[in-house]
């Protein structure tokens, strides 16, 4: 179990979060939503004790983050991020084989295992790629990347997931598909997940709560049903929003209306 | 689970024995042609040596002569044989060097020579030269700290807000390589004359000044940095993908960058304190390892390593004998082949 308690993160001389307050349950989704610049990603890296937090705390399984190996962080908590730096030919296997690094016994010249393999394989099958496993990662679409991402971050088997704008290169197949395969570990593995999302709906959908997030403060936090309502949504996006009930999931569904637009009607 | 399912399941898997025995295939491989260079190559020369004694004596590891005469003995040991070793140290330095830097900079282009960290160990070199002339320790002690600091000065010039990009990391090493070119230029104005010309060449990437006393030494750096790196390569290759992801998936990495600035700067200085600047072979040597064996550091470091030992030397044994009795800096001949390389995958990135 991944909280937070009181974070304040400066980053480049500006206060980038101030006073967040989470816990990531087990079995649980919870996205992050609000406007660029709000601190979502700050946030997110500062949970994975990339930035420090200049003050509050950070427990992963009740232990202060900061005492804890980087290798041992590793093995609870995964990143699946924006998009791969590819300046080398990897191919998807190896890439994804990746995420068992923070297993292995000997982390520097050591070899992958049998088990890392199997590990890899069945991640592969679940997004969907093994048949590319061969593959150069240079050679995927956008699409196909952001899949090997979520691949390795999957075979690391963490319980904590933390995705940064995972459906962003994603069709509306595929959106859907990922957001599943998360829900999936969330429900089968007892696992939970933070998902940073431009993607309202997609949160709606998936999430368990939203936290939503404005000049790096939480606006509101809750089931969806409580913090997506047309006030709170148009105080924080200075837009007009309509919300109305999914046609099949029942849950609330998010329209922006801009003026150009409703003149026009 | 019982225990021998657990050892199967724990055990390396099968794609990783494949790995592995491609590693030990090829480094077996590149290692019979390193001795096979060695051996060969010191036949050839100004002064021809009878091959069947040469040999003989070779393999007696000069505990017999062979029927060799006292000259021709001479120039085998004494002369030969520790250039070509002296090579195969530069060349397996240069190479490991080059290939830690490019993994650690996610960048392909990355190279000791083009980064400037050759002039920084090079200015080192002849500051110990000029001031402490009569030690000869200070020079690979000067020449390992000179390299620190351009690769310090490199690294943080590459590093803008969006991270180093290829491109600029090209353009920082064009400014720390001549921002060191002119104060190496002002530091030749305080020798004297005569020793000059010796020097320019000695810039360009000279082995034919082999000191026997830094032979050792360069032979161990060389060692010892490729079995560093080499232990570090599972991390390096999560760095190759990007220092964020690395960290997220566990790597150390500030560790592991300090370990590669170090190892590498002395690779680094310890070559050019033994022979100057020889460039591209940073360059070419790993580029063809990766090529040809992938771009898995776990194989390519130490296939880099020897590939570059055997490279410097075939180099240097053209750079004695073509223009024969007169002699190239190997440097010269390293850049003909290595620059026409380095548009190529310019052109490529």
């Amino acid at each position: 179990m991944l909280e937070a308690r009181d974070l304040n993160v400066s980053y480049d001389h500006r206060t980038a979060v101030e006073n967040v307050t989470l816990t990531l349950a087990a079995g649980e989704i919870t996205a992050i939503i609000g406007p660029n610049g709000a601190g979502k990603s700050t946030l997110l890296r500062t949970l994975n004790g990339q930035l420090r937090p200049s003050s509050g705390a950070i427990l992963l399984d009740g232990q202060p983050l900061e005492r804890l190996n980087r290798r041992s962080i590793s093995r609870r908590i995964a990143v699946v991020a924006q998009e791969a730096e590819l300046r080398f030919p990897v191919t998807v296997l190896e890439f994804v084989l990746g995420g068992r690094f923070a297993w292995a016994t000997n982390a520097g010249w050591g070899w992958e295992t049998e088990r890392d393999v199997q590990v890899a394989q069945a991640v592969l099958q679940e997004t969907e790629l093994s048949e590319l496993s061969a593959r150069l990662m240079n050679e995927l679409s956008g699409g196909e990347r952001q899949r090997a991402l979520m691949a390795r971050a999957l075979a690391t088997e963490a319980p904590i997931l933390l995705l940064d704008e995972p459906t962003a290169n994603l069709d509306l197949s595929h959106q859907a598909t990922l957001l599943a395969l998360v829900r999936a570990r969330c429900d089968q593995h007892r696992a939970s997940a933070l998902v940073v999302t431009h993607d309202i709906n997609l949160a709606a959908q998936f999430a368990d709560n939203i936290l939503l997030m404005k000049d790096g403060k939480t606006v509101h936090s809750g089931s969806p049903e409580e913090v997506l309502k047309p006030q709170i949504l148009r105080d924080v996006f200075e837009v007009e929003v309509l919300v109305d009930a999914h046609p099949v999931t029942g849950g609330p569904r998010v329209t922006p209306i801009h003026d150009t637009y409703r003149r026009s009607i | 689970m019982s225990s021998t399912a657990s050892d199967i399941v724990a055990s390396p898997s099968r794609q990783s024995r494949v790995t592995l025995r491609k590693t030990l295939v090829s480094c077996a491989l590149l290692t019979a042609a390193l001795l096979l260079a060695i051996v060969f190559m010191s036949l050839i020369g100004s002064e021809p040596l009878p091959a069947g004694a040469s040999l003989c004596a070779l393999i007696s590891f000069g505990t017999t002569t062979c029927g060799l005469s006292r000259d021709q003995f001479d120039i085998l040991f004494q002369i030969r044989l520790p250039r070509i070793l002296l090579a195969a140290a530069v060349g397996g330095s240069l190479a490991t060097a080059g290939a830690g830097y490019q993994s650690l900079l996610r960048n392909p282009l990355a190279e000791p020579y083009l980064l400037g960290i050759s002039n920084g160990a090079a200015l080192g070199t002849m500051i110990a030269l000029v001031f402490f002339g009569a030690s000869e320790w200070m020079r690979p002690l000067l020449a390992f700290t000179g390299a620190l600091a351009a690769t310090l000065a490199v690294y943080r010039l590459a590093r803008g807000r969006a991270g180093a990009t290829p491109e600029r990391l090209i353009l920082a090493g064009v400014i720390v390589t001549t921002f060191l070119s002119s104060v190496i230029v002002f530091v030749t104005t305080l020798m004297d004359a005569t020793r000059i010309r010796s020097f320019t060449f000695w810039l360009l990437g000279d082995l034919s000044g082999t000191s026997k006393s830094l032979l050792p030494v360069a032979i161990t750096i060389a060692i010892a940095g490729t079995l560093v790196l080499t232990l570090n390569a599972r991390s390096l290759n999560l760095l190759m993908l990007g220092e964020r992801d690395a960290f997220d998936l566990g790597v150390e990495v500030g560790r592991v960058r300090v370990v590669v600035f170090l190892v590498a700067s002395l690779l680094v200085g310890s070559s050019v304190a033994a022979s100057g600047s020889v460039g591209y072979v940073g360059l070419v040597v790993p580029h063809l390892a990766r090529l040809s064996l992938g771009s898995d550091n776990r194989i390519s470091i130490p296939a880099a390593a020897l590939g570059g030992a055997l490279f410097v030397i075939v180099a240097d044994t053209l750079a004695r004998t073509i223009i024969a009795p007169r002699e190239l800096p190997v440097g010269a001949i390293t850049a003909l082949i290595g620059a026409p390389l380095f548009i190529y995958l310019l052109r490529r990135a």
